[in-house]
């Protein structure tokens, strides 16, 4: 069982390997990285329906027992994450296919690219606190290859701000990490939480919740820790925005609600508190951000912050509802996200550029390329009966249970905002005239880049539509996934009470 | 001794903070530099300090008879000083990179990507 785990990170890692040796012979990097990507949602689709059938899988590294060893822990919670990175991985993989230019591939996108989904994936099997750190590390050193390679002036530019504040997240979890150790004397996870409620709600847990806060606050751009996302975002090719929109932040959410739901006790008001402000003011800031911008990639990137507000919204409330809303919404996200994001590469490569003032007449080019995208945008700004309606249901529903009726309306709002900012990409990039010219057909690409282009978007708005108009088995699921989170004993159990095979 | 690391701690943190106040990039690096080693040196200490005892278990025992250094912050600060020198080589190689390309080291002035006129929000 042990080595069935670890696959969703050694499989991109040796698929990256042999890629970036690879990389001169770029159709061999490309056949490698895109097997990578078939046998990642493969091997995730089935540890996902493992999960989701009987429960937690526990490996444990080395055959060390629990907590001594690095143990492996998969529930419903990482399993779904895991499925929807083999999916993102699978549909930006094929779009980087017509994106990425031969000279970056030369430089060894493919391997970087593969380096990244091990990173995530790792972040999301892992059950001990400094693997946590060092899948982070990963992550971050992949993401800052692929966001400055090619070195273009403007990447180096936004390459600068990304890396000199997403260190400083890294330095914030590495010293919580020193200080948990010290506090506890263990770092996995669950031993952690019996360690920590031994404690009792003292100072020092308290400012162990805070430092976490601030780092996975950075990683998962919080406000007021989100400004490396907007300033750098915009700068690499497409296909590594959309990969980064889609998971590098929400790595960030997912360790924040494992930490908040397994390490540190229920009642931590203080912490909760603070995270229920800043995702209300970081719902608002990312939305009104983004009603201030007329690039079509900083629109969306702003977006993104505004999103993992409603995401953290639903750890900070902190009700069974709130975080089944919680998980549906990250799913939801995620893969809208990251469709609106490859669809707003196709528009550039049709009218030319992502300044909305300079583009046009897509939808008479193209009305395939608009239908995606309304239905992506509309999901996004929660209109029935797409996916994100029911996202923000279940948040909406929750809030009013917890008779919180600002922060619903607060929800509405930021809702109401991403319909104006979806609306102007549609009105300008869409409806209105071509300002010069008019915007090239689809069919004018060629046939492989066409496919390359239009079949991962199909895809993810083919994922979206389903989760909208048959939302009931997800949001089972994410019920379950809530209970799960919320009553960690057997996720406890499960690691600890198993001895090494 | 734990006082003594704590301040000196204490010290490189304040030390790195400061110099990351600067506009200069290569002085906030520096101070990145000293912050991840205060960073590594708190892990250090959280793992307790005991003198001169290696952490050796002697033949026909299953734990040392006497209380030893405990080898997993150890372990931890290597892993951490690796991944750190790896992130800090490489932002340096960016630093230089960017003053090639951009001309200046100084933060304020870089504005490239995020023209001020263009968005709003500035």
């Amino acid at each position: 069982m042990g080595w069935l785990l670890a696959l969703p990170f050694l499989l991109p890692i040796a698929s990256g390997l042999l890629a970036f040796a690879a990389r001169r012979n770029t159709g061999l990097a490309r056949g490698i990285s895109l097997l990578g990507c078939g046998l990642l949602l493969l091997v995730t689709a089935w540890i996902f329906a493992s999960v989701s059938r009987q429960g937690p899988l526990v490996a444990q590294m080395g055959n060390w027992p629990a907590p001594f060893g690095i143990t492996l822990v998969v529930d419903r919670l990482s399993a779904i994450m895991l499925l929807v990175t083999g999916l993102v991985g699978l549909a930006v993989g094929v779009f980087a296919l017509a994106d990425i230019d031969r000279r970056r591939e030369r430089l060894g996108f493919q391997g970087f690219f593969q380096l990244l989904l091990a990173g995530v994936c790792g972040s999301f099997v892992t059950g001990d606190l400094f693997n946590l750190y060092v899948w982070f590390e990963v992550m971050l050193i992949a993401s800052f290859a692929l966001l400055v390679l090619g070195g273009e002036r403007q990447q180096v530019d936004g390459g600068i701000k990304y890396v000199a504040l997403n260190l400083v997240s890294t330095l914030l979890m590495l010293t919580a990490i020193g200080l948990v150790y010290g506090l506890t004397g263990t770092l996995n996870l669950a031993d952690l939480h019996l360690a920590i409620a031994a404690q009792g709600e003292s100072v020092a847990v308290n400012a162990l919740a805070v430092l976490l806060i601030g780092a996975f606050g950075i990683k998962a751009a919080l406000f007021p820790l989100f400004f490396w996302l907007p300033a750098s975002y915009h700068v690499p090719p497409v296909a590594v925005t959309a990969v980064f929109a889609g998971l590098l932040t929400k790595v960030g959410v997912y360790a924040l609600i494992r930490t908040f739901t397994l390490v540190f006790p229920a009642d931590l008001e203080f912490a909760h508190n603070l995270l229920l402000v800043a995702a209300l003011l970081t719902m608002l800031t990312g939305v009104l951000g983004a009603a201030a911008q007329y690039e079509f990639r900083r629109i969306l990137a702003f977006h993104i912050i505004s999103q993992i507000g409603f995401l953290v919204l639903g750890l900070a409330l902190f009700t069974p509802l709130a975080l089944a809303g919680a998980v549906f919404y990250m799913i939801h996200n995620i893969v809208a996200k990251t469709n609106l994001l490859l669809i707003s590469g196709t528009v550039r490569r049709m009218a030319g550029s992502f300044e909305l003032a300079q583009i046009g007449g897509v939808y008479r080019a193209s009305p395939l390329m608009a239908t995606l995208f309304f239905i992506a945008a509309f999901s996004l700004a929660g209109f029935p009966p797409l996916s994100g309606f029911w996202a923000k249901l279940l948040l909406v529903t929750a809030s009013l249970e917890e008779a919180s009726y600002w922060v619903a309306a607060v929800l509405l709002v930021t809702g109401a905002l991403t319909l104006f900012s979806m609306s102007k990409i549609w009105a300008e990039a869409f409806w209105k005239e071509h300002p010069g010219g008019g915007a090239l057909a689809l069919a004018a690409l060629g046939r492989p880049e066409q496919w390359q282009r239009v079949v991962p978007s199909l895809l993810l708005v083919l994922v979206t539509v389903a989760m909208g108009i048959y939302p009931e088995p997800l949001i089972t699921f994410a019920r379950d996934t809530a209970d799960e989170l919320l009553n960690p004993a057997g996720y406890i159990d499960a690691v600890l009470s198993q001895s090494p095979d | 001794m734990e006082t003594a690391l704590a301040v000196l701690v204490g010290a490189m943190t304040a030390t790195g903070v400061y110099l990351m106040l600067a506009p200069n990039l290569l002085r906030y690096l520096f101070g990145l530099i000293l912050l991840s080693n205060a960073a590594n040196l708190a892990i250090f200490a959280a793992g307790r300090l005991t003198r001169a005892v290696p952490p050796l278990v002697p033949e026909g025992l299953d734990v040392p008879p006497v209380p030893v250094a405990n080898a997993l912050p150890q372990a931890m600060i290597l892993t951490a000083i690796v991944i750190g020198f790896g992130l800090l080589a490489f932002t340096l190689a960016l630093v230089v990179s960017c003053y090639r390309q951009l001309g200046t080291l100084n933060s304020d002035t870089m504005r490239l990507a995020e023209p001020p006129a263009a968005g709003g929000e500035h």
